[in-house]
C-alpha cells in the first residue's frame, strides 16, 4: 500500500543524525571549508565512536531474502541530514563508503567478510572507489589502468584520479582502495575487474590532492599505482574474462546502491538551502503562502515554492530507488532517475537560493554561497547528469550502449 | 512504513482503467477533438465502469468504496492517458457526488446520491471557475447572502462542464463566514447557462458558462452545515488536476518515444541520437516526479492530514511538467508534431489548461 511515513525506527534515527549535523557539523562547516586539506580531527574521531565503523554513510545491500528491510531508505534518511550539516564533512566521515559498496556489490562472502567484516575495529578507517583516469571519465570502459597476473598475485599500473578520501584511503588510514582496472584492453569491458589495494600496499601513491570549487573539507586524491602488486584473491568477483561484458555490468551495479545515496545527499544541501531562505524570510515577515493564485504571489513566493517541490520531487524519486533495493528490486533506471534530478535539482535550487538573498547571499559571512558550491559536485560525481540520462534513456528505449552511445 | 506499491485491489483498478482507456477512449480521442462530441457509446460504457456510482454508499444504491485519494490518482492518470476529455465527461458526475458524499448532510446524500446509481448516465456538476484573468480560487467573486431564511447566489462561472444537462450545480461562492459550496437545481430561477465555450483544447468536453442573478435557494441547500470547511475540497481538487496532468503527459511521451524509434534521420532512428534521447530521459523522470508528488499529496489527504501545501505543490508542479513534456514531444515529432494527424499537438492543447482548471474534487 502507499505510504509516505517513515517508520518509527528511521525517525529515530533521523532525528539523532540530525542532531549530530546541527551540533556538531554546522559549527565548524565555515571552517573546514576555508582550511582546505586540513582535517576536522575531533569530529572524524567522534563519528568513528559512535558508529563504531558501521556504515551509515556506506552504500547497501540487496536484501530481498529476509524480506524488506528498510536499511537502504534509513541511509538516505540518515545522509540527507548529514549533508544538511555539512557535505564536505559528511563525506569526510570515515567509513567503508564508496569502497565498501563496491565490495559489498560486486565481492565474494568471502571478500566481504575479509574486507568489511572488521572494518569497523581500530582506528578510523576509509574506503575509496577509483575508476576515472586523466584520460577517461564517464566513459569507464575506455580505462587504461592495467592489471597483470604475475605468480600468486596482481600487478597494477596506472594513474587514478578524482578519488574521493582517496588520501584517507590509501594512506592515512589502515582501509582500502577499490581500482579499477583492465585485464586485457583488447576485451574491451568484459575485461575490467575491480581490485582491492589495502592501504600502504607497495606501489600505490597519492600524487595530489585536488583544490576544488566545493566539498572542501573532503579529499579528492591522484592516486598513481607503480607496479602495485595485490594477492590473487583482491579482485572482486571472479577474475576470468567473460565473453560478455556481464563482469563490468556487477561492478556498475555498485552505482545503483550509490546513486540513491549521491542523490540523498544533494537533497541535504539543497534542503539546507531552503531552510535557510525560509528562515531568513520569515525574519522579516515574508511568509510563504500555498493556495494563493499566481498574480498574487510575488516572485520570490513562487520561485521558493518551485524550488521547494523540485526538492521534494527528487527526494520521493531518491526515496523509490532506495525502497526498491530494499525490497530487492532492479532499480537501475530509478537510481539513475533520481541522481539526475536531485543532482540538477540541488544545483539550481542552491543557485537560486543565493540570488534571493541578494549580498547575504553572496557573502562567506553565510553558508549559503558555500551550499551553491558545495551542492554542484552531485551533478557531477558518481555519473554526471549526462550519464544519467543515457542511462535513463537506454532504460526506457530498450537500447544497448551500442545503439545509443 | 514508506511503500510505493498499490494494493493489489488498486492495481487491479489501474488494469482495467487502462485497458478501458487504450482500447476505448484513446481510439475515439482524435475525433471527439474535432467534432466536439463525446459519442454516446463511450459514456455507456464509461457508467459501466462505475466510476461514479463506485464512491456512493451502498445506502444510496452505490458500491461503497471507501473513499481513497490514492486509489483515485491511479484511476485519474489512467483515465486521462487515454483521453483528458473524453475522461473528463465520464467523471463529471463525480464533482457532485464526491463533495456530497465527503461533506453533505444526511439530507443532502438522501435527496441527491441515489439519482446517480441507476442504469444510465446521470449528470451533476460544479462550477468554481471565474470569467476572469484575476480568478482567485480563495476569495471567489460569486456571492452567496443570507435573505430570509434562504440564500441568494448571485456571480458568473464558467468552464463548468455539462451543465446543460445537469440535474444539481455544485456552486462555489463565498459566503459572509468563508467559502462555500451550495446545489442549485437545474431550472433554478435566476440561474443561466450561456453558449457552449470553445476552448483551446478538452475539446470534445462541453463546457459552459453561467450567470447567476439572484438565485435563490433554501438554506438547506448549503453543502454541509453551516461553516463546514471546503479545503478538502479544494485539496482534493489539486491532487485530481496534477493526477490528469500525470497521464496527458505520459501519453505525449509515449507517443513521441513510439515515434523516435521509428523514424529515421542520418542512418539511425532519431532516438539514437542524444538531443532526442535525453528529451526522452529527462520526460520520463519528469513523468515519475510529478506522479510521485501527487501521490504524496493523495496520501496526505487519505490521512486527513491538511495537504494544502502539498496539493498545491504538486498542482504547480504538474502543470508546468506537463506543458514541457507535451511540447517537448511535439518538438521530437518535429513538423509531424505540428500536424493534427498526429496526437500530440492534441495533448499540447489538453496540457495547457492545467494551470487554469480548478475546482475537480473527483478524487
Amino acid at each position: 500500500m502507499i505510504d509516505f511515513e517513515l517508520s518509527d525506527a528511521v525517525k529515530s534515527t533521523r532525528q539523532m543524525v540530525h542532531a549530530v549535523a546541527e551540533q556538531m557539523m554546522r559549527p565548524i562547516s565555515r571552517e573546514y571549508d576555508e582550511r582546505e586539506h586540513e582535517k576536522p580531527w575531533d569530529f572524524l574521531n567522534t563519528m568513528w565512536q559512535v558508529s563504531n565503523g558501521n556504515p551509515i554513510t556506506a552504500g547497501g545491500e540487496r536484501k530481498a531474502k529476509e524480506g524488506p528491510s528498510e536499511r537502504n531508505l534509513a541511509m538516505c534518511v540518515s545522509i540527507e541530514e548529514l549533508s544538511w550539516g555539512d557535505a564536505g564533512l559528511y563525506l569526510s566521515i570515515p567509513n567503508s563508503g564508496l569502497g565498501g559498496a563496491a565490495v559489498a556489490a560486486a565481492g565474494t562472502a568471502e571478500q566481504k567478510e575479509r574486507f568489511l567484516a572488521h572494518f569497523g575495529d581500530g582506528k578510523p578507517k576509509w574506503a575509496a572507489m577509483a575508476i576515472t583516469e586523466p584520460s577517461c571519465g564517464s566513459d569507464s570502459s575506455a580505462i587504461q589502468t592495467t592489471a597483470r597476473r604475475e605468480g600468486d598475485h596482481w600487478v597494477l599500473n596506472g594513474t587514478k584520479i578524482f578519488c574521493t578520501s582517496g588520501l584517507m584511503a590509501a594512506e592515512k588510514s589502515e582501509g582500502f582502495v577499490v581500482v579499477w582496472a583492465t585485464l586485457d584492453r583488447s576485451a574491451g569491458r568484459a575485461g575490467i575487474k575491480a581490485f582491492v589495494v589495502e592501504a600502504g600496499t607497495p606501489g600505490m601513491y597519492v600524487t595530489k590532492v585536488e583544490n576544488k570549487l566545493g566539498i572542501r573539507a573532503s579529499d579528492t586524491a591522484t592516486i598513481v599505482l607503480e607496479d602495485c602488486k595485490v594477492p590473487l584473491d583482491n579482485v572482486l568477483g571472479s577474475p576470468e574474462i567473460p565473453k560478455t561484458s556481464e563482469g563490468f555490468k556487477g561492478v556498475m551495479a555498485t552505482f545503483d546502491a550509490t546513486r540513491p545515496i549521491v542523490a540523498a545527499s544533494a537533497i541535504g544541501v539543497g534542503r539546507a538551502a531552503l531552510d535557510f531562505v525560509r528562515d531568513t524570510l520569515k525574519e522579516h515577515g515574508v511568509e510563504v503562502r500555498y493556495g494563493v493564485p499566481a498574480h498574487k504571489l510575488t516572485v520570490l513566493e513562487r520561485d521558493f515554492m518551485d524550488m521547494e517541490a523540485q526538492l521534494q520531487a527528487a527526494r520521493l524519486l531518491t526515496w523509490r530507488a532506495a525502497w526498491m533495493m530494499d525490497n530487492g528490486l532492479r532499480n537501475s533506471l530509478e537510481a539513475s532517475m533520481a541522481k539526475a534530478k536531485a543532482g540538477l535539482a540541488v544545483t539550481l535550487i542552491t543557485q537560486k537560493a543565493v540570488e534571493m538573498l541578494g549580498p547575504l547571499g553572496y557573502s562567506r559571512q553565510c553558508l549559503l554561497e558555500k551550499w551553491m558550491r558545495d551542492a554542484k559536485i552531485n551533478d557531477i560525481f558518481e555519473g554526471t547528469q549526462q550519464i544519467n540520462q543515457l542511462i535513463v534513456a537506454r532504460r526506457i528505449l530498450g537500447y544497448s550502449s551500442k545503439e545509443l552511445s | 512504513m514508506v511503500n510505493f506499491k498499490p494494493t493489489d485491489e488498486q492495481e487491479l483498478i489501474r488494469e482495467t482503467m487502462q485497458a478501458f482507456a487504450r482500447e476505448v477512449l484513446r481510439p475515439h480521442a482524435r475525433e471527439a477533438d474535432e467534432r466536439g462530441v463525446v459519442p454516446e457509446d463511450i459514456v455507456r460504457r464509461g457508467w459501466e465502469l462505475a466510476l461514479v456510482q463506485s464512491t456512493i454508499p451502498e445506502a444510496f444504491g452505490g458500491y461503497g468504496d471507501a473513499r481513497s485519494a490514492v486509489t483515485g490518482t491511479l484511476l485519474l492518470e489512467e483515465l486521462a492517458y487515454g483521453d483528458l476529455s473524453l475522461a473528463l465527461h465520464l467523471l463529471t458526475p463525480r464533482l457532485l457526488t464526491l463533495p456530497l458524499v465527503l461533506l453533505g448532510t444526511d439530507a443532502q446524500q438522501q435527496r441527491w446520491l441515489p439519482r446517480f446509481t441507476g442504469a444510465e448516465f446521470t449528470v451533476g456538476t460544479a462550477a468554481f471557475v471565474e470569467p476572469r484573468w484575476d480568478f482567485d480560487p480563495t476569495a471567489l467573486g460569486t456571492r452567496a447572502v443570507r435573505k430570509g431564511g434562504d440564500w441568494v447566489l448571485s456571480g458568473e462561472k464558467c468552464l463548468v462542464p455539462l451543465a446543460r444537462q445537469a440535474e444539481a450545480i455544485l456552486v462555489y461562492a463565498s459566503a459572509p463566514d468563508g467559502p462555500a459550496a451550495f446545489v442549485v437545481e437545474r431550472g433554478a430561477p435566476g440561474l443561466t447557462i450561456g453558449e457552449r465555450e470553445k476552448n483551446m483544447g478538452i475539446r470534445a468536453l462541453e463546457t459552459y458558462p453561467l450567470a447567476l442573478a439572484d438565485v435563490r435557494i433554501p438554506a438547506d441547500a448549503r453543502l454541509g452545515r453551516d461553516g463546514a470547511a471546503l479545503q478538502p475540497l479544494i485539496d482534493a481538487s489539486r491532487v485530481a488536476v496534477a493526477s490528469l496532468a500525470v497521464g496527458v503527459a505520459r501519453a505525449a511521451f509515449d507517443y513521441a518515444r513510439d515515434y523516435a524509434k521509428e523514424r529515421r534521420a542520418f542512418g539511425v532512428a532519431i532516438a539514437q541520437k542524444q538531443a532526442i534521447a535525453f528529451k526522452l530521459a529527462d520526460m520520463a523522470i519528469e513523468i515519475d516526479a510529478t506522479r510521485l508528488l501527487a501521490w504524496e499529496a493523495a496520501w496526505k489527504l487519505d490521512q486527513s492530514e491538511p495537504a494544502t501545501r502539498e496539493s498545491f505543490l504538486a498542482k504547480s508542479y504538474a502543470s508546468q511538467s506537463s506543458l514541457d513534456i507535451t511540447d517537448n514531444a511535439l518538438q521530437v515529432l518535429g513538423g509531424h508534431g505540428y500536424i493534427r494527424d498526429h496526437m500530440v499537438e492534441l495533448f499540447l492543447r489538453n496540457a495547457r489548461g492545467f494551470a487554469t482548471f480548478d475546482g475537480l474534487a473527483i478524487v
